[in-house]
């Protein structure tokens, strides 16, 4: 017993400190990365960022350096009086100030480099590089910022801003104060913007000193240039949208059918991109996205969820026609109005009648289009049946869900089917009758401009699409497949021509045709969409919303467009005036209709924006009065050439 | 008989091999840990790790001397040995040299050496030769007072000199003597008194009384038969809980402030986050560091001369104290554990030599020189690894330092010797 005292504890202890080492070593250690191993500093080599050129290589985005004073405290020589003096000028700050500074840094800490001033103009850099040797433990600091050549398309090219810590758990290529695509081109085309950083590993003492390279620098890499790369969009015909948008919100999103490509995509209101960018970036973000009115960092264009009103329409008469339930020439009656028995389940505005399919789309009729809708989703003895076949047939022009391409942000929309019903009103209890505003595109439909330029798009093209997208070429690369590989619709071919016809009509002569443009043949579809707020918890209804949809010419169509615009009435009124404007633009290269452009740019909707908040009751409609702007901007003097950054003001 | 006449030769080659492989593992270690700038040469003596090799090849000749000698005169000259190696002891009281506040250093032209690494051995040999007098009984309380003096002493000189690390190190001789015949109430003793220290500190007083109630209450009901009477349990409990007491006053009180918040750091006992914060960055560097460097090291290492932290010279003192966080970066768990296992091997080996000595003196020097390796080894690795509070004392055969060194070769191989000569003992 006496023998076995040591040799039980020596074994003990033996065993104790092998499973101490197990915990130590194997169990609570991940592989080893050299990432996280603070004994090896990693200095990063940053490379050049991509630039961006819209579709006709105009120059939009490019890079600008940026000069940062840099200071590491331990390392500031004393300096006498007279000097501190002299380098307060050179940095255009205060005594007061550098003192302040210089506290603030040692407090952060006194080894690490802190900014001591950032972003020197490139004046006060030239003379300050000449005399910084002087100042021990300063530094200028070079970083890359970008530099905007345009004040257009802050929705389009969105930003760089500091990686958060989530991005950088998730994505390991990032560092602390790394800049990454935070909205726009900016964050899809990030990785190939960015380029690849390169990296160089130093082995460094306790103290912080670097000892020299680490495994003699076999393990460093250059830095991959990031790629240029060329946007779908068309720069003139976006600042022409931009500029017809002013004064009112709502979306302008154009397409190419023969592509998919979108030529401009348009937010109201928008900003300046040049506000994002360097010293007053977050104070500027901030204030855009605190901004919960106007929501100027809300992509109206992409993200803003509509009931689609009356174009959708046309896609009810192509399902009819598919589905055999309708023949062109076959007439409805319309009694201001569709009855179902003595209910009136829905008005309409006056017009010739009994009307066919034609002239249903022309003159928009609420009415037929009733009577379709209730026959295709009656054709079958099960209502969810005929609303899933319905829905099938929506969804194959790229409504109802995601587009999945690559913009940075998106919405789904919405196409009811027969499950959401059942949901909605429990299994089989509810009927055609239940829902027939699906018909006039009102009740649960929901699309986002986009989306609805990208359906009239699959109708110019008489029955496919491209899914649109905004990447026309990368440096040496060629674009994802998925757009340039045709989608088609549900509907086959020869559906599509009476239908086209009647969009025709709708400028011809339907809703539209004081809005025609000499020498185009545009095929259209006003919209005029029905909208509610709460105010003070209140549903109270505001001025309809007005939208159009077109594409142009009529046979082999060169743009698809849809025009959005918040309570702007009728669908003739405000977003059929802009579409017709931006297809003759986009068309001919300049306006013809100056009319047309003269009334929207005078014409503001602020007044009427300003209702709902107002407190006060108000008017909506035709009983209330539209605003006329006297200094309104035309093409001439809304700024779109280069403009320096400094002189832009929130 | 057959073994006579191999006499000369019968030295206990595993003992000598596992030494060499702790020997040599040692110094790529400290060559990791020490050099600076790039190794040009294996025996660079402008490098530490060069001094070492010098070291090292000194440590043979005192090998070959110590094995020269007669068996018989180690224990002859215990006495004398034990004498000398006090009087350094004392001379450095006036002929010593400060180092890092401790004064246990004696500086000859550029060397220093240490004598309390001298002191060990000399120790082990005085206690062998005391309780191998055939009149010594060690269940005599006489006897334990004695023995208890000869470590006594030199554990105070050291303390004096302000080396508490090396002073932990007589603890080693409880092993011994408990082997040689202390009562068993001694070992329940000393359990009880870590227990109580340790309940005391983390705990407080009044939760450690309480312990101590319910287990004396157990211990009473458990004892039908000798259970005394009840006033000597209640004598046994105040005696812990005063002495539970006075550890805690002893802590806040007596110690120096960097032992306090050693102890403090190894119990958890700081509360106060921003004081926490505070002792990590200063009182806990060198074990935080050390940790990482070991868990760094993953399952096999970065290899030798490729630890980032060894290299960045990370863990201060690493090639002395801390040279075992070397091995756990460089030569991962598979290098941490070998090197658990041949120290583990090599103590019981001693021990199983021992056991098998003929001469008590060579038994209880053999069971000095295993409690002496096994009290450095756990200490070192256990701190190193944060298991037990920092005492900075070397790891036998690894760490740098002549002193250190020789100390322990001579301990070791005099055993080696006295094992070797077991077969002409009567």
């Amino acid at each position: 017993m006496r023998k076995l005292l040591l040799l039980t504890t020596v074994i003990l202890v033996g065993l104790v400190f092998i499973a101490r080492l197990f915990y130590l070593q194997v169990y609570d250690n991940t592989a080893y990365n050299i990432f996280e191993d603070n004994a090896i500093r990693k200095v990063y080599n940053y490379p050049k960022r991509g630039y961006v050129y819209d579709r006709n290589g105009k120059l939009l985005v490019a890079n600008q350096p940026s000069y940062d004073v840099m200071v590491i405290p331990r390392e500031v020589a004393p300096l006498d009086s007279l000097e501190i003096e002299e380098f307060c000028q050179l940095l255009k700050i205060t005594r007061e100030d550098y003192d302040k500074k210089l506290e603030k840094a040692t407090h952060y800490s006194p080894r690490l480099p802190s900014p001591f001033v950032p972003q020197l103009s490139k004046k006060d850099y030239a003379v300050l590089q000449e005399k910084i040797r002087k100042f021990e433990g300063f530094y200028i600091l070079k970083r890359s910022l970008r530099s905007y050549q345009t004040n257009i398309g802050a929705n389009v090219l969105g930003d760089l801003g500091e990686v958060n810590r989530k991005t950088i758990e998730n994505d390991p290529y990032y560092t602390l104060g790394d800049l990454a695509g935070k909205q726009g081109i900016e964050k899809t085309y990030e990785e190939t913007l960015r380029g690849v950083k390169g990296i160089k590993f130093i082995q460094k003492d306790r103290f912080n000193k670097n000892i020299g390279p680490f495994k003699e620098g076999t393990l460093d890499t250059l830095p991959q240039p990031g790629k240029d790369v060329t946007i779908t969009i068309d720069s003139d015909l976006q600042a022409y949208g931009e500029l017809l948008m002013k004064h009112k919100r709502g979306g302008i999103v154009a397409i190419d059918p023969s592509s998919g490509e979108i030529l401009a995509m348009v937010t109201g209101p928008s900003y300046n991109p040049n506000l994002l960018v360097g010293r007053e970036r977050n104070k500027n973000f901030s204030g855009l996205f605190l901004d919960k009115v106007n929501k100027p960092t809300f992509d109206r264009g992409l993200q803003a969820q509509y009931a689609p009103g009356s174009p959708f329409k046309v896609i009810n008469a192509l399902i009819g026609l598919q589905e055999n339930v309708v023949t062109v020439d076959e007439r409805f009656t319309c009694r201001m109005g569709y009855y179902y028995g003595s209910r009136r389940l829905t008005g309409c505005h006056h017009h010739r009648s009994p009307i066919d399919m034609n002239g249903g789309i022309a003159q928009s009729c609420n009415a037929y289009f009733v009577n379709v809708y209730r026959r295709i989703v009656d054709k079958y003895d099960d209502a969810g049946k005929g609303m899933n076949i319905w829905a099938n047939h929506a969804k194959s022009f790229g409504l109802g869900n995601f587009l999945n391409n690559d913009l940075s942000v998106g919405q789904p929309g919405r196409i009811p089917d027969g499950d959401y019903y059942d949901r909605q009103y429990g299994d089989n209890r509810w009927g055609s009758t239940y829902i027939v505003s699906n018909a006039i595109g009102q009740g649960e439909v929901e699309a986002t401009p986009i989306q609805l330029a990208n359906m009239v798009a699959a109708i110019g093209n008489r029955g496919y699409y491209y899914t649109p997208h905004i990447i026309k070429n990368i440096e040496g690369e060629t674009i994802d497949s998925k757009y340039t590989t045709p989608k088609y619709t549900t509907i086959d071919k020869e559906h599509f021509e009476p239908v086209v016809q009647g969009m025709f009509d709708v400028y011809n002569e339907g809703t539209a045709k004081h809005i025609r443009i000499p020498g185009i043949d545009i095929c259209g579809k006003t919209g005029t969409a029905e909208n509610f707020m709460k105010i003070d918890s209140v549903k109270t209804q505001l001025t309809d919303h007005s939208i159009f949809v077109a594409f142009a010419p009529k046979d082999n169509p060169k743009i698809a467009i849809a025009v959005f615009v918040e309570n702007g009435y009728w669908g003739g009124r405000f977003a059929g005036r802009m579409a017709s404007l931006m297809i003759e633009k986009h068309i001919k290269g300049h306006i013809t209709r100056t009319d047309l452009e003269k009334w929207i740019l005078t014409h503001s909707l602020e007044d009427e924006y300003k209702k709902p908040y107002s407190g006060e009751p108000f008017k909506i409609n035709g009983e209330s009065t539209l605003q006329v702007i006297e200094n309104y901007a035309t093409e001439e003097n809304y700024p779109i050439k280069n403009q320096n950054q400094s002189d832009v003001k929130l | 008989m057959l073994r006579e006449n191999q006499r000369h030769f019968k030295f206990d080659w595993i003992t000598i091999i596992l030494f060499l492989l702790l020997l040599g593992f040692g110094y790529f270690n400290i060559m990791s840990a020490s050099h600076v700038g790039e190794i040009t040469s294996y025996f660079d003596t402008d490098q530490l790790y060069g001094k070492h090799l010098v070291f090292i090849g000194l440590t043979f000749f005192l090998i070959v001397l110590i094995l020269s000698f007669e068996a018989k005169f180690y224990e002859q000259f215990a006495s004398v040995i034990y004498l000398v190696a006090m009087l350094a002891l004392i001379g450095l009281f006036i002929f010593g040299k400060d180092v890092n506040g401790a004064r246990s250093w004696y500086g000859i032209g550029s060397m220093t050496i240490q004598p309390s690494e001298f002191a060990k051995f000399a120790t082990a040999l005085a206690v062998a030769k005391y309780i191998s007098d055939l009149q010594t009984n060690m269940t005599t309380i006489k006897d334990q007072l004695r023995v208890a003096a000869i470590i006594f002493i030199p554990a105070l000189l050291i303390l004096l000199q302000n080396d508490a690390g090396s002073t932990i190190v007589y603890l080693a001789f409880f092993f011994v003597f408990y082997r040689e015949g202390l009562q068993q109430v001694y070992l329940v003793i000393a359990l009880s008194l870590i227990i109580l220290a340790v309940l005391g500190l983390k705990f407080g007083v009044v939760i450690t009384a309480i312990a101590a109630t319910t287990v004396l209450t157990l211990v009473y009901f458990i004892r039908k038969k000798k259970r005394g009477s009840l006033l000597q349990y209640l004598v046994v409990l105040i005696v812990s809980v005063t002495f539970s007491y006075g550890v805690k006053l002893f802590y806040e009180h007596g110690l120096k402030a960097h032992q306090q918040n050693r102890i403090s750091l190894w119990l958890r006992l700081e509360k106060d986050p921003s004081k926490l914060e505070r002792m990590k960055k200063v009182e806990a560097y060198n074990l935080i560091q050390s940790e990482q460097a070991i868990s760094s090291g993953g399952v096999s290492g970065k290899g030798f001369l490729q630890g980032t932290r060894t290299t960045g010279k990370f863990v201060p003192e690493q090639h002395t104290d801390y040279i075992f966080s070397t091995v756990g970066e460089e030569w991962g768990f598979v290098g941490t554990s070998a090197v658990v296992l041949l120290f583990v091997l090599l103590i019981v080996r001693v021990l199983y030599l021992a056991e098998a000595q003929k001469s008590q003196f060579s038994r209880v020097y053999g069971y000095g020189v295993a409690s002496i390796l096994f009290i450095h080894f756990t200490i070192n690795i256990g701190m190193v690894m944060g298991l037990i509070p920092t005492v900075g004392i070397p790891l036998p055969f690894f760490s740098y330092g002549g002193s250190g060194l020789w100390g322990f070769t001579i301990l070791l191989f005099i055993f080696v010797k006295l094992d070797s000569n077991k077969i002409n003992e009567w």
